[in-house]
């Protein structure tokens, strides 16, 4: 199937999905499709040339900061203002994305990652030092439901239709560039630089194109959060959720697009489950870990999770499918580390 | 064959539509209200950064319910507390606050806590159409009736604690210099505000300010210290408050504190300093309070009970007046509510200005005002000791004027009916 039908098809199946779902899963859906905006670009980046960010989370900000500002600023109806908003959250997250991507071009594992690291550290101080509203941050524009929707749908399942959307938006042309040229470049710069070059593929212009690449659906993914939220934060952009997003590319299978929505979904459910499980508690119990049990459950599901499926979700997909007889031929994922 | 897939999953979609379980409207029942139970919910910081400062509101709060629903209830109906944790996050509050409203269906959001978290979810719970009472910070955003008609204040504003201080202050020492330390939201830039308002704008000597997320305040005490600051104003939450006076300590700098109620809990200071230092450090520490927490006061005998029967006898702090109180204003609010509340007469039964509370000074909620108190009490440390020293100030259109206190007297063992 031809990838945009197949991101339709998809974008489709997921909004039906929507009727399915009271308001609070809705609002989980659009986080978790703000989440897999992002998971995706990283998992890309990651699994096809081995660039580690650490720091994704700040391009998120950085698209949910631009969103915040061009939406409000544009005096339009709500379609132009939502996409003078997505357009700034592009460029942003593309121009801090671009710079951090000749920077990682020069730098090798840990250093990459400890830049981006640093960069996630920084993002507090950033905020209260530039005009980005100190902690309390950015408003963003609230998007009502419109009116011929009003009597049929709740302003939660609203959001999650516009997150659905630009998630799609958002990853089908990664999808494209990743099964077109581009990702069989970045596979030659990952697998050897030198034999990569002597074919003519210059490792440094890949690196920073994956990176810059890469940078935009998260940027969008913060997007996403700033429609759903209506404000852009840096406490919602912390070191924890950075980590978070490396979790669901890992958890989901690293290079995976599918296996990044997994994870995306993942993260986003698995902290509320373990809440309500904790919830189910004695309550003593609960209280003398001062709420801290929640997040003890789930380092350590995560930790039983990577143990039983090293390879990640996209992978025991793959083992199911390799399983049955299948009369598409299934695409070899061995180069997507 | 793809055409039909498509077709399908329209078809699917369409049929899902007719059983939309996010289809709004058509539910007549009043949200978090049963024959037997009242459901209302709070977002507060038990873990994070804040949490050793105010993660022992809620449980007082909680425990004062308890004492309520032992006692026959309001109207006979027993109030059920949800408690979320959002770390102190805004984007954590976004999820625990919709997760309140859409999944526990809640009645009201009673004293959701911070300015930075519950700033995030003001205009959620006003589409939403939630009361959203009692608020726990001293920002003037909760006080916007024409915006935010269903959204109340319970602390002083920033604005009147930090007027109050500095009153206090000129009088005590009329030519010291004072200066400010605050946070670098509403809170800070309020008593900054609140300062200016009695000693003349750009009369403060120096003003430092911190953001939550900081590690230590050795820069901002440095600089208050080379300024030749008397008198400081502090902004600051807890921690913050333990900070910078232990930070000036080590500078073996010693200049007079004048503390928001917010940061100047005085067994929550000496948890952060040290109960061996605290007397030491502390003594003589100005700060000021509405709430009813005279060691030998009757609200305090009877906070205390209630701490130590449906508490564990956890310590008694000021968090724990603070969260009583909000739970004793909250059921006097739902008793007035009448005997089927609605979100509708709850807003009402605060707007109409009859709530009493169980402050040191009237409450001065009305159609027009969601603000609570209008005045404050000057407390002072001394030995270990933290009390009101019987001065109070009211502060209204940028004039402060000193009031006699008049406590609300303790009726019928603190269950309003």
């Amino acid at each position: 199937m031809k990838t945009p039908l197949r991101a339709l098809l998809v974008t489709a199946i997921a909004i039906g999905a929507t009727f399915g779902l009271d308001p609070f899963r809705n609002y989980q859906l659009a986080t978790a499709a703000a989440c897999f905006a992002a998971v995706a670009g990283l998992t890309v980046l990651v699994g096809l040339t081995g660039q580690l960010s650490l720091g994704h989370a700040v391009l998120m900000a950085a698209g949910g900061y631009g969103f915040a500002f061009a939406a409000t600023a544009v005096e339009a109806p709500w379609p132009l203002a939502l996409l003078a908003g997505l357009a700034a959250a592009a460029a942003v997250s593309g121009l801090l994305g671009l710079l951090l991507g000749m920077a990682a071009a020069r730098l090798r594992g840990p250093y990459l990652a400890g830049l981006t690291l640093a960069l996630v550290i920084a993002l507090p101080s950033a905020a209260s030092t530039l005009p980005l509203g100190g902690d309390q941050g950015a408003r963003a524009p609230f998007f009502a439901v419109p009116e011929g929707l009003s009597a049929l749908i709740a302003v939660e399942q609203w959001h999650a239709w516009l997150a659905v959307a630009i998630a799609a938006l958002a990853v089908t042309p990664l999808v494209m560039l990743r099964s077109g040229r581009a990702g069989l470049r970045m596979r030659a710069v990952l697998d050897d630089e030198t034999a990569a070059r002597l074919s003519g593929v210059d490792p440094g212009l890949v690196k920073a194109g994956a990176f810059w690449i890469s940078a935009i659906p998260a940027g969008l993914g913060g997007a996403v959060l700033a429609v759903a939220t209506q404000q852009v934060t840096p406490g919602g952009y912390g070191l924890a959720f950075s980590l978070l997003l490396v979790v669901a590319a890992v958890v989901g299978g690293l290079g995976s697009i599918g296996g990044a929505a997994i994870g995306s979904v993942l993260v986003v459910v698995l902290p509320w489950a373990v809440d309500e499980l904790v919830a189910l508690a004695p309550s003593d119990f609960g209280q003398r870990l001062d709420g801290n049990l929640a997040v003890l459950l789930f380092g350590a599901g995560l930790v039983a999770m990577t143990l039983a499926w090293p390879g990640g979700a996209a992978r025991l997909l793959d083992r199911l499918r390799a399983a049955r007889p299948s009369r598409f031929a299934t695409p070899s994922t061995t180069t997507e580390r | 064959m793809r055409t039909t897939t498509i077709r399908t999953a329209a078809a699917a979609a369409a049929a899902l539509a007719l059983t939309a379980c996010s289809t709004p409207g058509g539910d007549e029942s009043v949200p978090g209200v049963t024959d037997d139970t009242v459901t209302i919910g709070t977002h507060q910081p038990l873990t994070g950064p804040a949490a050793a400062g105010y993660s022992t509101i809620s449980a007082a709060t909680a425990a004062y319910f308890a004492y309520v629903n032992d006692n026959g209830g309001i109207h006979g109906r027993s109030i059920e507390y949800v408690v979320k944790d959002d770390a102190y996050d805004p984007a954590a509050t976004q999820t625990a606050v919709r997760e309140l409203v859409t999944e526990e269906k809640v009645f009201a959001v009673v004293n959701g806590l911070g300015t930075p978290t519950h700033s995030s979810v003001l205009d959620y719970l006003d589409q939403q159409g939630v009361p959203d009472l009692f608020v726990s910070s001293g920002s003037l955003t909760w006080n916007q009736p024409g915006v935010y008609e269903n959204t109340f204040a319970f602390n002083a504003d920033y604005v009147t604690e930090g007027a109050a201080l500095a009153q206090y202050a000129v009088e005590q020492a009329p030519d010291a210099k004072i200066c400010v330390l605050g946070q670098d939201d509403d809170y800070g830039e309020g008593i900054v505000e609140g300062v200016e308002t009695v000693i003349g704008s750009n009369a403060v000597t120096e003003v430092q300010t911190y953001t939550t997320s900081a590690e230590d305040l050795t820069a901002q005490t440095g600089a208050m210290m080379a300024a030749g600051c008397e008198v400081n104003v502090l902004g600051t939450i807890n921690g913050f408050t333990a900070m910078a006076v232990g930070t000036a300590a080590q500078m073996e700098w010693f200049p007079k504190w004048y503390v928001s109620s917010s940061g100047a809990d005085y067994p929550t200071l000496a948890g952060y300093l040290g109960e061996d230092l605290a007397p030491a450090l502390l003594q003589g520490m100005v700060s000021v309070n509405y709430l009813p927490f005279s060691p030998d006061g009757e609200w305090v005998a009877l906070f205390e009970r209630i701490n130590e029967e449906y508490n564990d006898g956890a310590p008694f702090t000021g968090n724990t007046v603070f969260g009583m109180s909000v739970g004793y204003l909250f059921a006097e609010a739902l008793a007035a509510a009448g005997e089927d509340p609605t979100r509708e007469s709850l807003v009402d039964a605060v707007e109409s200005g009859d709530l009493l509370g169980n402050g040191i000074l009237p409450l001065s909620y009305g159609a027009d005002d969601h603000a609570a108190y209008r005045g404050v009490g000057i407390t002072v440390v001394d030995e270990g000791v933290q009390d009101y020293v019987g001065t109070a100030y009211e502060v209204s259109g940028g004039a402060v004027a000193p009031v006699e206190p008049s406590p609300v007297p303790l009726e019928n063992e603190g269950i309003p009916g």
